[in-house]
């Protein structure tokens, strides 16, 4: 229908031809754009629905009550997925886990994924690679979060805290709820703010969107098919690791990275490597890094980075094997 | 008078939020003080778990970012 839509503004309005550079391209930035627009706002919403009635407090107080066993990490994954993240949140939220009793290494499993499973990388991947590759980009996330929490809880890195912080553990547990919020609003008063929410998230992210698809609509337009595949190895050892450090500083992009790593793809780019590069866009975030510096020592810091860096490059090693 | 605290450690949320409070006081004239609190030792004491949040004499009213709207019921405005 939107692919329609696309060739009726461009081929039949606007008098192009589908067969010149122009009009494929031109066609390719309408279609993309109109459906990441939706998809984002459709998902945010969404997230928005489920964050009203699940919100960060009842996620705690969930985590720190009902211990099952091994599973919590794994809960806390899921959590930190459905959980809108901003990195300026990112202490409060530590602390108010650490001290409400939840474990350490449970913490990590919601902070790894919870930048990593957001709306916009959620979005922006059903719209440019499907639902099959979204479903496996969000289980991957899971999986690695999980994973992550029960090896650094093993760590016994609480001692790496920084001294403030083992402080505050020693005091007991917090388990009081301040927060007065509207919990108790029927579901269709809530929803115009929910919508405006969705609305402002698609808005902040609009012209990275833009930019982004601008530019992948000019390489798919004019880049010849297989370029990059014959001119770029792909299955080289050195494209997964150059993916992750060449994503580091584009964060807060990833609606604009995107629409071109999509494009790199259909030029030969494996998905394995342009995967690693999407988690390490979102996951691996300086500004949230610095943030952590108040309640970490740089060597927490630095084992917590390093291994979710080394999990991302693992994860994109096996997906250009088996995808 | 109403004592207004702003919590936030100076993201584009936090800082978007003061501005809100700021301009909704302003235009409705409410008898308020508002302030912000960046440092994140002070912050805890209020045991939030997200950012920005608004503070009214003493007590946590909200979380998170809040339209305009939003801003004029918390306050009465």
């Amino acid at each position: 229908m939107l692919q329609q839509f696309a060739d009726w503004l461009i081929y039949d309005m606007c008098g192009l031809s589908a067969e010149t550079h122009l009009g494929q391209a031109l066609n390719f930035f309408i279609y993309d754009t109109t459906k990441i627009l939706l998809l984002l706002f459709l998902i945010s919403s969404l997230m928005g629905i489920i964050n009203a009635y699940m919100p960060v407090e009842r996620l705690r107080g969930f985590l720190s009550s009902k211990r099952l066993f091994g599973m919590q990490y794994l809960q806390a994954a899921l959590f930190g997925a459905i959980t809108p993240f901003c990195s300026c949140s990112s202490i409060p939220l530590f602390i108010g886990f650490v001290r409400g009793g939840i474990p350490l290494g449970v913490t990590l499993s919601f902070l790894i994924t919870s930048p990593l499973i957001n709306e916009v990388a959620v979005a922006m991947f059903a719209a440019t690679f499907g639902w099959r590759i979204t479903l496996i980009y969000i289980a991957s996330g899971l999986v690695l979060g999980t994973v992550l929490g029960i090896v650094l809880g093993q760590l016994r890195l609480e001692r790496y805290l920084s001294p403030w912080i083992q402080q505050l553990l020693q005091s007991p547990p917090l388990s009081s709820d301040t927060t007065a919020d509207a919990a108790s609003l029927p579901f269709l008063k809530r929803l115009p703010a929910i919508l405006l929410d969705a609305w402002r998230i698609v808005r902040g992210v609009l012209v990275y969107v833009l930019i982004g698809i601008a530019i992948g609509a000019a390489i798919h337009g004019y880049v010849p098919e297989d370029f990059f595949a014959d001119h770029l190895s792909t299955d080289s050892w050195y494209a997964v690791p150059l993916a992750v450090v060449l994503a580091v500083p584009m964060y807060a992009n990833a609606a604009g990275v995107v629409p071109i790593v999509q494009v790199l793809v259909s030029k030969g780019v494996a998905l394995g490597t342009a995967m690693a590069f999407m988690m390490a866009v979102v996951g691996l975030s300086l500004p949230e890094a610095t943030m952590l510096k108040k309640v970490m020592s740089w060597r927490l810091i630095g084992i917590f980075f390093g291994s979710v860096t080394l999990a991302i490059l693992l994860l994109g090693y096996f997906f250009n094997l088996v995808l | 008078m109403k004592e207004i605290i702003i919590l936030g450690t100076g993201c584009a949320g936090c800082k978007a939020l003061f501005a809100t409070v700021e301009k909704v006081v302003r235009e409705s004239g409410l008898d308020a003080n508002v302030s912000k609190q960046e440092d994140i030792m002070e912050i805890m004491r209020y045991n939030v778990l997200s950012l920005p949040a608004v503070v009214i004499d003493g007590q946590v009213a909200a979380t998170g970012r809040l339209s305009e709207t939003e801003v004029k019921k918390l306050l009465g405005a």
